[in-house]
């Protein structure tokens, strides 16, 4: 297991409802839990994942999504069984609109 | 019409409870993880693969819970347990109307040992305990993984067990069998056998399940519905049912004993083709089963 963590400032959007959990932790999958948190305007991530040594891969893949969504005052946790980016990006986006109610 | 198998343990809910009627005790947010997989470097999840709570059913207050088959196959921890058994003692103490178990598992979660083996026997205890109150324990097996191995037993530890046909019930799992008694005697690749020893039809024809619905949300809705309102009342394990209960298992083995697969025991039981009904569609599965179904007389004489 390898745990990373990422914090993107200079978000814009709070979160305007209770913590959702999507996706699943199996084989290839994640699960996302997403909460609005006092984080002086933060968007924090914590990534709890079985695939060692894909740090770079992850940053690359928490910035296309904060680019994306551009949140602040958010807390994100993962627990990931290997899924790939494309799940992952997928998956971000579903807690997120699971919360927020739809696309941005 | 949606389908019970594709959905998740969290999606469920909110299809067969009462519309933003459930809540969540214990909540992911609560972060209450298994102490034991990250001890073994192995993934967690916020729920411990599990979601239990409280909420309404036709309007009346249900206790529930639902198992994640996807994290760990559905199989129960020490936090998973004691979730489960926390939600079982609350129905009792303010007095539900009914608990709804939507069960998919392979029983034991085996990386948690002995703890796992006590949380699936507190399991147990708690739904005894929820029947002796007089609060009837209705469960549903539908998901893909199953219902297997400890929560098997605790399943049909339930006043009622509703399948759909591509629910399994059991108490072995189709690998465990195949790698203690070797593949001749039971092949776990053979999926159309696995179906037919362990899925719904079958257990529905045996009478291990009382109801039997089409893979459909509002199927499996509408018999819990019916089911708690006819369990109602009598929900209590008596002496009576278990020598009942006793007697009929004597008659399978009895009857059964020496059948080697699933379709000589309906051929047995007077179904006219037995290698129609893996095909049936659960209507006219139904209508056939409802004159050949094994009852509580089956094989007395």
């Amino acid at each position: 297991m390898e745990t990373l963590h990422f914090r993107f400032d200079a978000g814009s959007r709070p979160l305007p409802g209770a913590p959702q959990l999507v996706g699943v932790v199996s084989s290839g999958n994640l699960e996302v839990l997403i909460e609005p948190a006092a984080l002086n305007g933060g968007c924090e991530i914590e990534v709890r994942t079985a695939a060692n040594g894909f740090g770079a891969t992850w940053e690359a893949v928490m910035r296309d999504f904060h680019a994306r969504w551009q949140l602040m005052d958010t807390r994100i946790c993962i627990n990931d069984m290997g899924a790939t980016p494309a799940v992952v990006s997928l998956r971000l986006d579903q807690a997120v609109e699971s919360v927020t109610g739809g696309p941005p | 019409m949606s389908s019970y198998l594709e959905l998740s343990a969290r999606q469920r809910i909110p299809h067969i409870f009462d519309a933003s009627s459930f809540e969540e005790f214990l909540a992911p947010g609560a972060r209450v993880v298994s102490p034991h997989l990250a001890q073994l470097d192995a993934p967690v999840s916020f729920d411990d693969g599990v979601v239990v709570g409280r909420g309404l059913l036709d309007g009346q207050v249900v206790f529930g819970a639902a198992q994640e088959g996807g994290f760990m196959g559905g199989a129960v921890g020490e936090v998973h347990g004691a979730k489960l058994v926390g939600m079982l003692r609350r129905a009792v103490d303010e007095g539900a109307y009914a608990v709804l178990l939507l069960l998919e598992s392979g029983g034991v979660r085996l990386h948690e040992a002995n703890a796992g083996l006590i949380a699936v026997s507190e399991v147990m205890r708690a739904i005894l305990d929820v029947r002796a109150a007089g609060i009837p324990v209705i469960v549903a097996v539908g998901g893909a993984n199953g219902c297997f191995g400890g929560m098997g037993i605790a399943a049909r530890c339930a006043n009622t067990v509703i399948m759909s046909e591509e629910g399994r019930l059991a108490m072995s799992g189709p690998e465990v069998i195949e790698t203690a008694n070797g593949v001749e005697e039971f092949d776990s690749k053979d999926r159309a056998l696995v179906w037919r020893t362990t899925g719904g039809k079958h257990r529905y024809l045996l009478g291990d399940c009382q109801v039997l619905v089409a893979d459909d949300t509002d199927a499996f809705r509408a018999a819990a519905i019916a089911a708690m309102a006819d369990a109602h009342g009598g929900a209590a394990l008596t002496l009576d049912g278990l020598q009942a209960e006793q007697t009929m298992l004597k008659r399978r083995i009895r009857d059964f004993g020496d059948a080697d697969d699933p379709l000589e025991v309906w051929r047995r039981l007077g179904v006219p083709e037995p290698g129609a009904v893996p095909m049936l569609e659960a209507d006219a599965f139904l209508a056939m089963a409802a004159q050949h179904r094994a009852g509580p007389g089956t094989g007395e004489n």
